[in-house]
Protein backbone atom coordinates (compact mmCIF):
# COMPACT_ATOMS: atom_id res chain seq x y z
CA UNK A 1 0.00 0.00 0.00
CA UNK A 2 1.38 3.12 -0.76
CA UNK A 3 0.10 7.07 -0.22
CA UNK A 4 -1.94 8.63 -3.32
CA UNK A 5 -1.92 11.48 -5.40
CA UNK A 6 -4.75 14.16 -6.65
CA UNK A 7 -3.75 16.35 -8.96
CA UNK A 8 -6.07 19.69 -9.06
CA UNK A 9 -5.37 21.73 -12.40
CA UNK A 10 -7.30 24.26 -13.95
CA UNK A 11 -6.48 22.23 -17.38
CA UNK A 12 -7.31 18.94 -18.09
CA UNK A 13 -4.18 18.71 -20.38
CA UNK A 14 -1.66 20.28 -17.89
CA UNK A 15 -3.06 17.60 -14.60
CA UNK A 16 -2.87 15.06 -17.40
CA UNK A 17 0.46 16.13 -18.59
CA UNK A 18 1.84 16.18 -14.83
CA UNK A 19 0.06 12.96 -13.83
CA UNK A 20 1.92 11.26 -16.82
CA UNK A 21 5.23 12.73 -15.66
CA UNK A 22 4.99 11.42 -12.67
CA UNK A 23 4.15 8.31 -13.48
CA UNK A 24 7.28 7.52 -15.50
CA UNK A 25 9.19 7.71 -11.47
CA UNK A 26 6.58 6.59 -9.96
CA UNK A 27 5.08 3.68 -12.23
CA UNK A 28 3.32 1.88 -8.50
CA UNK A 29 1.66 5.23 -7.07
CA UNK A 30 -1.60 5.71 -7.97
CA UNK A 31 -2.43 9.53 -8.86
CA UNK A 32 -5.44 10.83 -10.18
CA UNK A 33 -5.85 13.69 -12.43
CA UNK A 34 -8.87 16.16 -11.89
CA UNK A 35 -8.04 19.10 -14.31
CA UNK A 36 -10.44 21.61 -16.11
CA UNK A 37 -14.15 21.77 -15.83
CA UNK A 38 -16.89 18.82 -16.47
CA UNK A 39 -17.27 20.16 -19.87
CA UNK A 40 -14.07 20.68 -20.87
CA UNK A 41 -13.26 24.19 -20.34
CA UNK A 42 -10.60 25.78 -18.19
CA UNK A 43 -11.59 25.88 -14.55
CA UNK A 44 -11.78 23.96 -11.37
CA UNK A 45 -15.05 21.59 -10.67
CA UNK A 46 -15.68 20.13 -7.19
CA UNK A 47 -17.17 17.08 -8.74
CA UNK A 48 -14.19 16.05 -10.35
CA UNK A 49 -12.00 16.87 -7.27
CA UNK A 50 -14.78 14.82 -5.49
CA UNK A 51 -14.64 11.93 -7.56
CA UNK A 52 -10.31 11.93 -7.52
CA UNK A 53 -10.51 11.78 -3.96
CA UNK A 54 -13.44 9.14 -3.87
CA UNK A 55 -11.03 6.95 -6.12
CA UNK A 56 -8.02 7.46 -4.13
CA UNK A 57 -9.62 6.39 -0.90
CA UNK A 58 -8.70 3.20 0.58
CA UNK A 59 -4.62 3.33 0.39
CA UNK A 60 -2.43 5.09 3.14
CA UNK A 61 -3.47 8.40 2.66
CA UNK A 62 -3.95 11.14 -0.23
CA UNK A 63 -2.00 13.95 -0.84
CA UNK A 64 -3.29 16.70 -3.28
CA UNK A 65 -1.64 18.90 -5.21
CA UNK A 66 -2.90 21.77 -6.79
CA UNK A 67 -2.37 24.91 -9.24
CA UNK A 68 -3.25 28.87 -9.06
CA UNK A 69 -6.07 30.23 -7.23
CA UNK A 70 -9.50 28.65 -7.64
CA UNK A 71 -7.65 25.11 -7.47
CA UNK A 72 -6.52 25.42 -3.95
CA UNK A 73 -10.25 26.74 -3.17
CA UNK A 74 -12.36 23.70 -4.86
CA UNK A 75 -9.09 21.59 -3.03
CA UNK A 76 -10.06 23.01 0.56
CA UNK A 77 -13.87 23.14 -0.24
CA UNK A 78 -13.50 19.40 -1.11
CA UNK A 79 -11.47 18.65 2.08
CA UNK A 80 -14.42 20.42 3.89
CA UNK A 81 -16.89 17.62 2.24
CA UNK A 82 -15.20 14.13 2.28
CA UNK A 83 -16.17 11.89 4.86
CA UNK A 84 -12.59 11.17 5.84
CA UNK A 85 -10.77 14.51 5.71
CA UNK A 86 -7.89 12.96 8.21
CA UNK A 87 -6.20 11.03 5.45
CA UNK A 88 -6.19 14.03 2.80
CA UNK A 89 -3.34 16.38 3.01
CA UNK A 90 -3.18 19.15 0.91
CA UNK A 91 0.14 20.18 -0.19
CA UNK A 92 1.16 23.73 -0.78
CA UNK A 93 4.09 23.14 -3.41
CA UNK A 94 4.67 24.17 -7.46
CA UNK A 95 2.49 21.71 -9.34
CA UNK A 96 4.64 19.62 -11.40
CA UNK A 97 7.89 19.61 -8.83
CA UNK A 98 6.17 19.25 -5.95
CA UNK A 99 4.43 16.15 -7.90
CA UNK A 100 7.35 14.57 -8.91
CA UNK A 101 8.70 14.97 -5.62
CA UNK A 102 5.53 13.40 -4.00
CA UNK A 103 5.44 10.41 -6.41
CA UNK A 104 8.83 9.73 -5.87
CA UNK A 105 8.50 9.36 -1.92
CA UNK A 106 5.52 7.77 -2.04
CA UNK A 107 6.82 5.21 -4.57
CA UNK A 108 9.81 4.54 -1.63
CA UNK A 109 7.21 3.71 0.57
CA UNK A 110 6.67 7.37 2.85
CA UNK A 111 4.21 7.54 4.48
CA UNK A 112 1.17 10.92 4.01
CA UNK A 113 3.01 13.87 6.16
CA UNK A 114 6.44 12.44 4.11
CA UNK A 115 4.74 12.45 1.34
CA UNK A 116 3.25 15.82 1.55
CA UNK A 117 6.76 17.42 2.74
CA UNK A 118 8.38 15.84 0.04
CA UNK A 119 5.91 18.42 -2.48
CA UNK A 120 6.68 20.98 -0.02
CA UNK A 121 10.77 20.49 0.56
CA UNK A 122 10.95 21.34 -3.43
CA UNK A 123 10.28 25.29 -2.16
CA UNK A 124 12.58 27.57 -1.59
CA UNK A 125 15.49 25.58 -3.06
CA UNK A 126 16.16 27.87 -5.45
CA UNK A 127 20.26 28.30 -6.76
CA UNK A 128 20.60 30.82 -3.59
CA UNK A 129 19.60 28.50 -1.28
CA UNK A 130 21.75 25.35 -2.80
CA UNK A 131 24.88 27.15 -2.78
CA UNK A 132 24.12 28.56 0.57
CA UNK A 133 23.55 25.27 2.48
CA UNK A 134 26.52 23.92 2.15
CA UNK A 135 28.79 27.33 3.03
CA UNK A 136 26.21 27.40 6.55
CA UNK A 137 27.29 23.82 7.02
CA UNK A 138 30.74 24.43 6.73
CA UNK A 139 30.87 26.97 9.45
CA UNK A 140 28.61 24.95 11.95
CA UNK A 141 30.91 22.19 11.66
CA UNK A 142 33.91 24.47 12.58
CA UNK A 143 32.29 25.73 15.35
CA UNK A 144 31.60 22.73 16.25
CA UNK A 145 28.88 23.75 18.76
CA UNK A 146 25.28 23.26 16.80
CA UNK A 147 25.72 19.42 14.89
CA UNK A 148 25.21 16.28 16.31
CA UNK A 149 28.11 13.60 16.24
CA UNK A 150 29.86 13.00 13.13
CA UNK A 151 28.34 10.81 10.37
CA UNK A 152 27.76 7.03 11.42
CA UNK A 153 28.90 6.56 7.30
CA UNK A 154 30.53 7.92 4.91
CA UNK A 155 31.47 7.38 1.67
CA UNK A 156 32.64 8.98 -1.71
CA UNK A 157 31.67 7.52 -5.11
CA UNK A 158 32.15 9.05 -8.69
CA UNK A 159 29.71 9.48 -11.01
CA UNK A 160 30.21 7.17 -14.20
CA UNK A 161 27.27 7.36 -16.17
CA UNK A 162 27.40 10.30 -19.01
CA UNK A 163 24.59 11.80 -18.08
CA UNK A 164 25.62 12.48 -14.62
CA UNK A 165 23.13 13.38 -11.87
CA UNK A 166 19.91 13.85 -13.59
CA UNK A 167 15.58 13.42 -13.03
CA UNK A 168 15.83 9.67 -13.04
CA UNK A 169 18.95 9.30 -11.13
CA UNK A 170 17.85 11.91 -8.43
CA UNK A 171 14.63 9.72 -7.95
CA UNK A 172 16.26 6.55 -7.55
CA UNK A 173 18.58 7.73 -4.77
CA UNK A 174 15.87 9.60 -3.35
CA UNK A 175 12.86 7.03 -3.92
CA UNK A 176 14.99 4.45 -1.98
CA UNK A 177 16.09 6.49 0.54
CA UNK A 178 11.81 7.62 1.47
CA UNK A 179 11.76 3.87 2.66
CA UNK A 180 15.01 3.32 5.13
CA UNK A 181 15.43 5.04 8.77
CA UNK A 182 18.72 7.35 7.47
CA UNK A 183 19.49 10.97 7.45
CA UNK A 184 21.65 10.76 4.42
CA UNK A 185 23.59 14.14 3.12
CA UNK A 186 24.69 13.90 -0.24
CA UNK A 187 27.52 16.49 -0.90
CA UNK A 188 25.84 18.52 1.88
CA UNK A 189 21.95 18.27 0.37
CA UNK A 190 18.90 16.24 1.51
CA UNK A 191 19.32 12.63 0.15
CA UNK A 192 15.63 12.27 0.31
CA UNK A 193 15.00 15.23 -1.86
CA UNK A 194 14.72 14.73 -5.06
CA UNK A 195 14.84 18.23 -6.50
CA UNK A 196 18.00 18.85 -4.01
CA UNK A 197 19.96 16.40 -5.63
CA UNK A 198 19.22 17.75 -8.85
CA UNK A 199 20.18 21.15 -7.99
CA UNK A 200 23.35 19.77 -7.39
CA UNK A 201 23.49 19.68 -10.93
CA UNK A 202 26.83 17.25 -10.30
CA UNK A 203 28.29 15.68 -14.26
CA UNK A 204 30.12 12.48 -15.32
CA UNK A 205 33.46 12.77 -13.12
CA UNK A 206 32.25 14.41 -10.17
CA UNK A 207 32.45 12.59 -6.58
CA UNK A 208 29.31 12.09 -4.29
CA UNK A 209 30.91 13.18 -0.77
CA UNK A 210 27.90 10.75 0.82
CA UNK A 211 27.39 10.88 4.54
CA UNK A 212 24.50 8.71 6.54
CA UNK A 213 22.95 8.61 10.30
CA UNK A 214 20.79 6.79 11.75
CA UNK A 215 20.08 2.88 12.23
CA UNK A 216 19.88 2.26 8.59
CA UNK A 217 22.76 4.37 7.74
CA UNK A 218 25.62 1.75 6.26
CA UNK A 219 22.48 0.23 4.47
CA UNK A 220 21.96 3.84 2.92
CA UNK A 221 25.38 4.37 2.11
CA UNK A 222 25.52 0.73 0.35
CA UNK A 223 22.25 2.07 -1.77
CA UNK A 224 23.16 5.11 -3.01
CA UNK A 225 27.06 4.03 -3.53
CA UNK A 226 25.76 0.95 -5.50
CA UNK A 227 23.28 2.73 -7.21
CA UNK A 228 26.21 5.47 -8.30
CA UNK A 229 29.58 2.74 -9.59
CA UNK A 230 26.72 0.94 -11.54
CA UNK A 231 26.10 4.04 -13.10
CA UNK A 232 22.24 3.80 -12.44
CA UNK A 233 21.74 1.22 -14.86
CA UNK A 234 22.74 3.89 -17.38
CA UNK A 235 25.02 3.85 -20.53
CA UNK B 1 -43.53 37.61 4.51
CA UNK B 2 -42.34 34.32 5.39
CA UNK B 3 -39.29 33.10 4.31
CA UNK B 4 -39.38 29.81 3.82
CA UNK B 5 -37.85 27.18 1.00
CA UNK B 6 -40.67 28.71 -1.57
CA UNK B 7 -38.68 32.03 -1.13
CA UNK B 8 -35.45 30.37 -1.10
CA UNK B 9 -36.33 29.15 -5.00
CA UNK B 10 -38.00 32.63 -5.83
CA UNK B 11 -34.47 33.56 -4.54
CA UNK B 12 -32.49 31.34 -6.40
CA UNK B 13 -34.60 31.82 -9.70
CA UNK B 14 -34.04 35.49 -9.35
CA UNK B 15 -30.55 35.21 -8.83
CA UNK B 16 -30.14 32.93 -12.44
CA UNK B 17 -32.49 35.65 -14.15
CA UNK B 18 -29.98 38.19 -12.83
CA UNK B 19 -26.81 37.05 -13.50
CA UNK B 20 -28.17 36.33 -17.14
CA UNK B 21 -29.07 39.63 -17.18
CA UNK B 22 -25.97 41.32 -16.26
CA UNK B 23 -23.84 38.66 -17.94
CA UNK B 24 -22.48 40.95 -20.03
CA UNK B 25 -21.62 43.50 -17.49
CA UNK B 26 -20.28 41.06 -15.54
CA UNK B 27 -17.94 39.79 -18.55
CA UNK B 28 -16.82 43.64 -19.14
CA UNK B 29 -16.48 44.28 -15.24
CA UNK B 30 -14.43 41.24 -15.45
CA UNK B 31 -12.28 41.86 -18.56
CA UNK B 32 -11.21 45.13 -17.27
CA UNK B 33 -9.35 43.64 -14.62
CA UNK B 34 -9.57 39.81 -14.32
CA UNK B 35 -9.77 37.22 -16.79
CA UNK B 36 -13.51 38.25 -18.04
CA UNK B 37 -15.07 34.87 -17.16
CA UNK B 38 -17.05 35.75 -14.47
CA UNK B 39 -20.44 36.54 -16.29
CA UNK B 40 -20.29 33.85 -18.01
CA UNK B 41 -19.32 31.36 -15.54
CA UNK B 42 -21.69 33.14 -13.07
CA UNK B 43 -24.70 33.21 -15.95
CA UNK B 44 -23.90 29.13 -16.13
CA UNK B 45 -23.60 28.06 -12.63
CA UNK B 46 -26.96 29.32 -11.68
CA UNK B 47 -28.51 27.69 -14.60
CA UNK B 48 -27.42 24.81 -13.23
CA UNK B 49 -28.88 25.69 -9.76
CA UNK B 50 -32.10 26.45 -11.36
CA UNK B 51 -32.66 22.73 -13.17
CA UNK B 52 -31.09 21.11 -9.93
CA UNK B 53 -33.83 22.58 -7.85
CA UNK B 54 -36.55 21.36 -10.16
CA UNK B 55 -35.10 18.28 -9.98
CA UNK B 56 -34.37 17.88 -6.37
CA UNK B 57 -37.18 20.01 -4.81
CA UNK B 58 -35.43 20.86 -1.47
CA UNK B 59 -37.86 21.21 1.30
CA UNK B 60 -36.62 23.85 3.35
CA UNK B 61 -34.30 26.87 2.21
CA UNK B 62 -31.49 25.20 3.93
CA UNK B 63 -31.36 22.31 1.57
CA UNK B 64 -32.41 24.63 -1.14
CA UNK B 65 -29.18 26.49 -0.05
CA UNK B 66 -26.88 23.03 0.14
CA UNK B 67 -27.89 21.99 -3.49
CA UNK B 68 -27.05 25.96 -4.63
CA UNK B 69 -23.59 25.52 -2.90
CA UNK B 70 -22.28 22.43 -4.53
CA UNK B 71 -23.90 23.13 -7.65
CA UNK B 72 -22.15 26.14 -7.90
CA UNK B 73 -18.52 24.36 -6.69
CA UNK B 74 -19.04 21.81 -9.61
CA UNK B 75 -20.05 24.26 -12.48
CA UNK B 76 -18.99 27.59 -12.02
CA UNK B 77 -15.25 26.77 -13.04
CA UNK B 78 -13.80 30.09 -11.40
CA UNK B 79 -12.43 30.99 -8.05
CA UNK B 80 -16.41 32.23 -7.94
CA UNK B 81 -17.60 28.91 -7.30
CA UNK B 82 -15.63 27.44 -4.26
CA UNK B 83 -16.19 31.12 -2.61
CA UNK B 84 -19.89 31.62 -3.69
CA UNK B 85 -20.01 27.84 -3.11
CA UNK B 86 -18.72 28.32 0.60
CA UNK B 87 -21.01 31.12 1.26
CA UNK B 88 -24.46 29.32 0.59
CA UNK B 89 -22.98 26.22 2.56
CA UNK B 90 -22.43 27.65 5.70
CA UNK B 91 -25.41 29.57 5.00
CA UNK B 92 -27.43 26.56 5.03
CA UNK B 93 -25.12 25.23 7.96
CA UNK B 94 -26.49 28.30 9.99
CA UNK B 95 -30.45 27.70 8.94
CA UNK B 96 -29.77 23.94 9.58
CA UNK B 97 -33.12 22.22 8.86
CA UNK B 98 -35.63 24.86 9.91
CA UNK B 99 -38.79 25.85 7.30
CA UNK B 100 -38.92 29.98 8.18
CA UNK B 101 -36.04 32.15 8.86
CA UNK B 102 -36.75 34.59 11.66
CA UNK B 103 -34.58 37.98 11.37
CA UNK B 104 -32.06 36.87 13.53
CA UNK B 105 -31.24 33.72 12.00
CA UNK B 106 -31.03 35.38 8.70
CA UNK B 107 -28.78 38.00 10.33
CA UNK B 108 -26.44 35.18 11.69
CA UNK B 109 -26.71 33.35 7.73
CA UNK B 110 -25.75 36.46 6.30
CA UNK B 111 -22.34 36.40 8.57
CA UNK B 112 -21.51 32.91 8.42
CA UNK B 113 -22.10 33.20 4.48
CA UNK B 114 -19.11 36.22 4.54
CA UNK B 115 -16.98 34.36 7.08
CA UNK B 116 -17.01 30.92 4.77
CA UNK B 117 -15.67 33.58 1.86
CA UNK B 118 -12.96 34.97 4.12
CA UNK B 119 -12.06 31.65 5.17
CA UNK B 120 -11.76 30.52 1.84
CA UNK B 121 -10.56 33.24 -0.37
CA UNK B 122 -8.47 34.59 2.43
CA UNK B 123 -9.51 38.49 1.48
CA UNK B 124 -10.11 41.42 3.74
CA UNK B 125 -11.89 44.38 3.61
CA UNK B 126 -11.00 47.05 1.30
CA UNK B 127 -8.77 43.83 -1.05
CA UNK B 128 -11.30 44.70 -3.60
CA UNK B 129 -12.99 41.71 -3.60
CA UNK B 130 -16.59 40.24 -2.87
CA UNK B 131 -15.78 40.59 1.00
CA UNK B 132 -16.08 44.43 0.31
CA UNK B 133 -19.79 43.92 -0.50
CA UNK B 134 -20.50 41.03 2.19
CA UNK B 135 -19.13 42.38 5.08
CA UNK B 136 -21.13 45.44 4.74
CA UNK B 137 -24.18 43.38 4.32
CA UNK B 138 -23.64 41.02 7.14
CA UNK B 139 -22.98 44.36 9.32
CA UNK B 140 -26.12 46.27 8.09
CA UNK B 141 -28.05 42.75 8.73
CA UNK B 142 -26.68 42.57 12.52
CA UNK B 143 -27.65 46.18 13.09
CA UNK B 144 -30.89 46.01 11.39
CA UNK B 145 -32.06 42.89 13.60
CA UNK B 146 -30.52 44.85 16.70
CA UNK B 147 -32.35 48.04 16.77
CA UNK B 148 -35.27 45.20 17.58
CA UNK B 149 -37.99 46.91 14.67
CA UNK B 150 -36.15 44.24 11.95
CA UNK B 151 -38.37 42.41 10.01
CA UNK B 152 -37.13 39.62 7.74
CA UNK B 153 -37.61 42.06 4.95
CA UNK B 154 -35.86 44.86 6.26
CA UNK B 155 -33.06 42.72 7.11
CA UNK B 156 -32.86 42.19 3.43
CA UNK B 157 -33.16 45.49 2.62
CA UNK B 158 -30.40 46.97 4.50
CA UNK B 159 -28.04 43.75 3.57
CA UNK B 160 -28.69 44.75 -0.32
CA UNK B 161 -28.02 48.52 0.32
CA UNK B 162 -24.97 47.96 2.14
CA UNK B 163 -23.34 45.28 -0.36
CA UNK B 164 -24.79 47.61 -3.42
CA UNK B 165 -23.04 50.94 -2.16
CA UNK B 166 -20.00 48.21 -0.86
CA UNK B 167 -19.50 47.44 -4.24
CA UNK B 168 -19.47 50.86 -5.87
CA UNK B 169 -17.06 51.45 -2.87
CA UNK B 170 -14.33 48.90 -4.52
CA UNK B 171 -14.43 51.56 -7.78
CA UNK B 172 -11.19 53.62 -6.32
CA UNK B 173 -9.27 50.18 -4.81
CA UNK B 174 -6.29 48.80 -6.26
CA UNK B 175 -6.85 45.63 -5.82
CA UNK B 176 -4.98 43.44 -3.00
CA UNK B 177 -6.32 40.00 -3.75
CA UNK B 178 -6.89 37.38 -6.99
CA UNK B 179 -6.24 37.65 -10.55
CA UNK B 180 -7.13 41.62 -10.75
CA UNK B 181 -4.17 41.75 -8.03
CA UNK B 182 -1.64 41.29 -10.86
CA UNK B 183 -2.53 44.46 -12.61
CA UNK B 184 -1.42 46.73 -9.45
CA UNK B 185 -2.64 50.62 -9.41
CA UNK B 186 -4.25 49.92 -12.62
CA UNK B 187 -7.33 47.53 -11.01
CA UNK B 188 -8.16 51.09 -9.86
CA UNK B 189 -11.02 52.49 -11.65
CA UNK B 190 -12.93 49.85 -12.12
CA UNK B 191 -15.65 47.86 -9.93
CA UNK B 192 -14.83 44.36 -8.91
CA UNK B 193 -16.96 41.86 -10.78
CA UNK B 194 -17.49 40.12 -7.71
CA UNK B 195 -18.61 42.65 -5.22
CA UNK B 196 -21.03 43.47 -8.08
CA UNK B 197 -22.28 40.38 -8.62
CA UNK B 198 -22.97 39.52 -4.59
CA UNK B 199 -24.51 42.73 -4.71
CA UNK B 200 -26.58 41.57 -7.28
CA UNK B 201 -27.00 38.16 -5.18
CA UNK B 202 -28.12 40.03 -2.18
CA UNK B 203 -31.15 42.02 -4.14
CA UNK B 204 -32.69 39.30 -5.16
CA UNK B 205 -33.15 38.39 -2.30
CA UNK B 206 -35.11 41.10 -1.44
CA UNK B 207 -36.96 40.72 -4.79
CA UNK B 208 -37.82 37.20 -3.61
CA UNK B 209 -39.24 38.30 -0.26
CA UNK B 210 -41.32 41.64 -1.67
Amino acid sequence: MTVRLVVVSHSEKIADGAVELAAQMAPDVVILAAGGTADGRIGTSLEKVMSALDQAAGGDGVVVLTDLGSAVMTAESALELVEEPAGVLLADAPLVEGLVAAAVAAQGGADVKAVKRAAEAVYGLGPDVAVASPVLAASTVTEGSVTGPGPDFTGDFELVNEAGMHARPAAKIAGGLASLNAEVMVNGVDGASMTSLMILAAGKGSVLHIEAWGPDAERALNYVGGLVQAGFGEP
Amino acid sequence: MVLDVNWAVRWLTLCAQAMAEHRVWLIELDRAIGDSDHGENMDRGFQAVLEKLAEAQPETPGAALKLTAMTLMSKVGGAAGPLYGTAFLRASTALGDAAEIDPGSLADALVAARDGIVARGKAESGDKTMVDAWTPAAEAAQAAVADGTGTVLGVLVAAAEAAEAGAVATDPLVARKGRASYLGERSAGHRDPGAASSALILRAAVGAAA
